[in-house]
């Protein structure tokens, strides 16, 4: 990046909402529906059909206002936007805009291990449009079709200020409200199905100079990937445009992420008038002090501090605890399990090593583990208790999902630890089988130790832990000899 | 002496079965073949006469519905599941409607028979009935003269008696300035009181549906069974329905009636204001008491009034684009189609209004006139607040004139608007009020006069109106 000039970058982010309704219908929400076989009267925008506010949306929109510390406008309204297009069937788009139900707040995310804050502006519900096919192979030439599964989906777009000055950070910003809203429960976060989706304001400024009023809009950066690149991409066009002298003007460009470049968009839109006015089919929004103290209680703990969290308390590395807090649910589980067993490290490598592998084989969400916190916890406490290998505990682990036999059946059916008496019977029976080493040892052949060791776990059957079998054969051999055949005992190693 | 509803006593007709549904139907349907009123979009005699043969069945069985053998007119802006809602305009003339409306849904349940769908100004924008894509509906008092609007066929079937009731929709006095012109009772309910669930939108925070009968009491029947919270409609309002049946012969003794200075004034005609002062003389005599007051801001009404339904129409009325809804025509590029489609699909005075309606929304020009209008409203509110601490109800003339006549105001449309100028204010204020009709001017036709009350204050509404019928019916 050039030296003498800063990029200034403010966001727009749509979050799509995890809802099972649309934001003003009962019509489902789920991805990847036939076209146009999740619409209804009021989606469709029929005439004569009305809206009505799913309250689960805005909760889900209060969870996030909340979690970014914004100031929740408890008299919130809807406002209609109009413009014409043919996968906006109503004509307007029903969203806010004078009163947004979020005004302020910030938002912490962490690059290069450093902790920044990107202030937020406001951050408002509205729905989604539909979804224009263009270039499909089914979809002929000149031809556009329109799928109105999309329309009404319930959206949060959330509005940075430019605060943002490098693409790395604008990336990095993103991956944090992607792990946000997804610790939120309030968005799936797969940005390749669109449920995040960004828009940019960029400028250039020269070090000591203000702010650029004069910024380009980028439109369509749909991955972390795409917004990267195309932030770079621009960036770069802005300052060459400076340093050759020139002036940045004011035109709005969609990423190709085919093509990888930059594509200016018509400049038609410039002359756009969205007529806002207050939405009249819905009522003011009442959002009472008790539901949005219930919901700020309900709040959980966010995924930096959380991270920075797990790293202090259970001293794990910062890539460690990178991976519990980005994947909703692994941190909680990680937390319960290492509750119970101590040694985090170890449960942590379990954790974000073969819970994730599963999970990822199984095809299910942390949440949907088949095997809890506390059976995991009894499996790991074995392993740390070294009664069991890692290798063991992981076929077990496996034999019991395969198999279909729940693993804490599987433990309790194991035999339970021997007890010391058991084990000095063990090694006592070892000791006297070999009688002939045993008096090489004591001659001192010292390394025939851990013959004996291996020869009364095996006796033991894997029933006791080796540190305590070990602790109880070294003690056996400082006593008293068994049989008291020899005094030239050189007595504990 | 108090008048019986024309629906309560074909009803004891029905259930003592002197007479059928199937009778009443054929009846009305002979009425409409030989009609020169044009007051029907579209009749649908055989399901209305098999509704009919059904519902003298269930009365056979003794099963009788609160609006058994009701034969209904509705306005077609209103869905019926199945029927074309063309709401008078080129770009819906093939429309079916594939839900019903909350209120239509209502009134089958309780037994209405549907005969068709009345004819309208294009989207309910007209106080004629002229505007209409199927030409205009003529007054049964005279035919050379308009029923009013934009609820003209509604009025002129009911008057006519090619129905018994009609549903109609009240924005600004759509309801009322017809049953005025027609010597009707026309009720626009207070906004929130009646589901608009199905109800084409014309102006969304201004709509009501509301009845149109030949009597209070069958307004006030009707009324019961359409009002009431609708999970469909976020602004309807979880507020009681009382049975204002029940309440109408409690009389008005004692009740105060506020005469505002404003509304007895030019363009005022003076035949209307004596009929009206008249009235207000024989109310006095039943009980009530009359006070002179003001409501200064009623001068302002009309362009508050035009300024809002306009810019919501624009916005209403956009989903008409030649894509899913309305009629295409085709450009060579899709801006070209939008506009060539809309220009083509909407009549003049729609057109007219949503320019209008876009002008007053758009960047610049949003503050001076769309909020403007929306201060003006709330202040006229406050206006009418202040009025009803010391008044129960308001009585004014329902429009300033009778009937005038076919094409006398269409190449002038100031002077159309201006026939809404005492039915706006009640609108805009989301107030009920009710035109009962209170005698005839010289040329025989007829004179309403509105009662205006508290939000959700219908009851009240009511029993003044049933109180102006028994006085009517004593001149």
């Amino acid at each position: 990046m050039h030296a003498s000039f800063v990029p200034v970058i403010g966001l727009e982010v749509h979050v799509q909402l995890s809802t099972a309704s649309k934001l003003f219908c009962r019509c489902s929400t789920a991805f990847g529906a036939p076209a146009n076989t999740q619409v209804c009267p009021v989606c469709l925008g029929l005439p004569g059909a009305l809206p009505v506010l799913n309250r689960r949306a805005l909760e889900f929109a209060l969870r996030l206002g909340l979690a970014m510390g914004a100031e929740i406008d408890t008299h919130c309204r809807f406002d209609r936007k109009h413009y014409f297009y043919p996968d906006l069937p109503k004509g307007y788009q029903i969203t806010q805009y004078e009163r947004p139900l979020c005004r302020g707040g910030s938002l912490e995310f962490e690059m290069d291990g450093t902790v920044r804050a990107v202030r937020l502006r406001r951050a408002h519900l509205e729905e989604d449009a539909g979804r224009s096919v263009h270039a499909e192979a089914y979809v002929g030439q000149d031809e556009t079709l329109v799928d109105l599964n999309r329309c009404g989906v319930p959206l949060v777009e959330v509005v940075t200020e430019p605060d943002l000055h490098s693409p790395q950070e604008a990336v990095s910003f993103v991956a944090e409200l992607r792990r946000v809203v997804r610790a939120l429960g309030i968005c799936d976060g797969q940005m390749e199905r669109g449920s995040l989706r960004c828009d940019a304001n960029v400028s250039v400024r020269g070090v000591h100079e203000p702010a650029d009023e004069v910024h380009t809009e980028l439109k369509n950066l749909n991955s972390l990937r795409s917004l990267q690149h195309a932030l770079a991409a621009e960036v770069k066009r802005q300052i060459d445009l400076r340093q050759q002298g020139e002036q940045v003007a004011h035109e709005t460009l969609a990423w190709d992420s085919v093509q990888h470049q930059l594509v200016a968009l018509r400049e038609k839109e410039s002359a756009h008038d969205y007529r806002y006015f207050p939405e009249p089919d819905l009522p003011p929004v009442r959002i009472s002090k008790r539901w949005l103290g219930r919901l700020r209680r309900e709040l959980p703990e966010l995924p930096l501090a959380r991270k920075r969290r797990l790293q202090r308390l259970y001293a794990l590395p910062g890539v460690r605890a990178q991976m519990l807090v980005d994947e909703p649910g692994l941190a909680d589980y990680f937390e319960e399990v290492a509750g119970l067993v101590g040694s985090p490290g170890l449960v942590c490598n379990w954790v974000t090593g073969e819970v994730v592998r599963i999970a990822g084989e199984l095809g299910v969400s942390v949440a949907e583990f088949p095997v809890a916190a506390s059976v995991l916890a009894q499996l790991l406490m074995r392993v740390k208790e070294g009664l069991l290998s890692d290798y063991e505990a992981r076929q077990l682990l496996r034999n019991s999902l395969s198999t279909g036999r729940p693993l804490g059946q599987v433990l309790a059916e194991q035999r339970p630890p021997a007890t010391p008496q058991e084990v000095a019977k063990a090694i006592a029976e070892v000791l006297t089988e070999h009688e002939e080493l045993l008096a090489r040892f004591r001659q001192g052949k010292e390394e025939l130790l851990h013959f004996f060791l291996g020869q009364a776990l095996k006796r033991l059957g894997g029933k006791a832990p080796p540190r305590q079998v070990m602790a109880q054969l070294r003690e056996m051999l400082a006593g008293p000899e068994p049989r008291a055949a020899s005094g030239d005992s050189e007595g504990s190693a | 002496m108090t008048r019986e509803g024309d629906y309560s006593r074909l009803r004891h007709l029905l259930l003592r079965r002197e007479l059928s549904c199937h009778e009443v139907v054929s009846s009305c349907l002979r009425r409409i073949e030989q009609s020169p009123l044009h007051a029907f979009v579209s009749v649908a005699p055989e399901l209305a006469l098999r509704r009919a043969r059904t519902q003298d069945a269930a009365i056979a069985r003794g099963k009788v519905g609160a609006l058994t053998g009701l034969v209904l007119g509705v306005k077609d802006n209103i869905h019926v599941r199945g029927w074309k809602t063309t709401c008078a305009s080129r770009h819906l003339r093939d429309y079916v409607a594939p839900f019903h409306a909350s209120v239509v849904s209502r009134l089958l349940r309780h037994g209405a028979i549907i005969l068709g769908k009345t004819n309208m100004d294009e989207f309910a924008m007209g106080s004629s009935g002229e505007s209409s894509f199927f030409g205009p509906t003529r007054n049964p008092h005279c035919l050379e003269r308009v029923p009013g609007g934009s609820s003209s066929g509604s009025a002129a079937a009911v008057a006519a008696h090619e129905v018994i009731a009609a549903l109609g929709s009240d924005t600004g006095g759509s309801v009322r300035q017809p049953a005025s012109f027609c010597g009707l009772v026309g009720l626009r309910p207070t906004y929130g009181r009646v589901s608009r669930y199905g109800l084409v939108a014309f102006a969304s925070s201004l709509d009501q549906i509301g009845p149109l009968t030949r009597s209070v009491a069958d307004c006030a029947l009707l009324l019961r069974v359409i009002a009431g919270h609708d999970p469909r409609d976020a602004t309807t309002r979880r507020v009681p329905v009382p049975d204002f049946c029940q309440e109408l012969d409690r009389g008005i003794q004692g009740v105060r009636l506020g005469r505002p200075r404003e509304y007895f004034q030019p363009p005022l005609d003076a035949e209307v204001g004596c009929a009206v002062d008249r009235t207000l003389a024989q109310l006095e005599a039943q009980g009530a008491v009359v006070q002179e007051m003001s409501l200064p801001l009623t001068r302002y009404a009309v362009a508050a009034y035009y300024v809002t339904c306009t810019a919501e129409a624009s916005s209403n009325l956009a989903r008409f684009d030649g894509m899913r809804l309305g009629e295409r025509i085709q450009c060579h590029d899709l801006d070209g189609t939008y506009v060539a489609s809309r220009s083509h699909g909407f009549g003049q005075e729609v057109r007219r209004r949503l320019l209008l309606g876009c002008f007053v929304l758009s960047a610049g020009y949003y503050q001076a006139y769309y909020q403007k209008a929306q201060q003006v409203r709330a202040l006229l509110a406050q206006d009418f607040a202040r009025a009803f601490q010391t008044v129960d109800c308001i009585v004014t003339p329902t429009a300033p004139t009778t009937a005038f006549r076919l094409e006398e105001r269409t190449q002038d449309p100031l002077t159309m608007y201006l026939s809404d100028v005492y039915t706006v204010p009640a609108s805009l204020c989301g107030l009920p009020a009710i035109s009962v009709p209170c005698g005839k001017d010289g040329k025989g036709l007829p004179i309403g006069l509105q009662v205006i009350g508290r939000p959700f204050a219908e009851s009240m509404v009511l029993r003044v109106a049933r109180a102006v019928e028994n006085a009517v019916g004593q001149q």
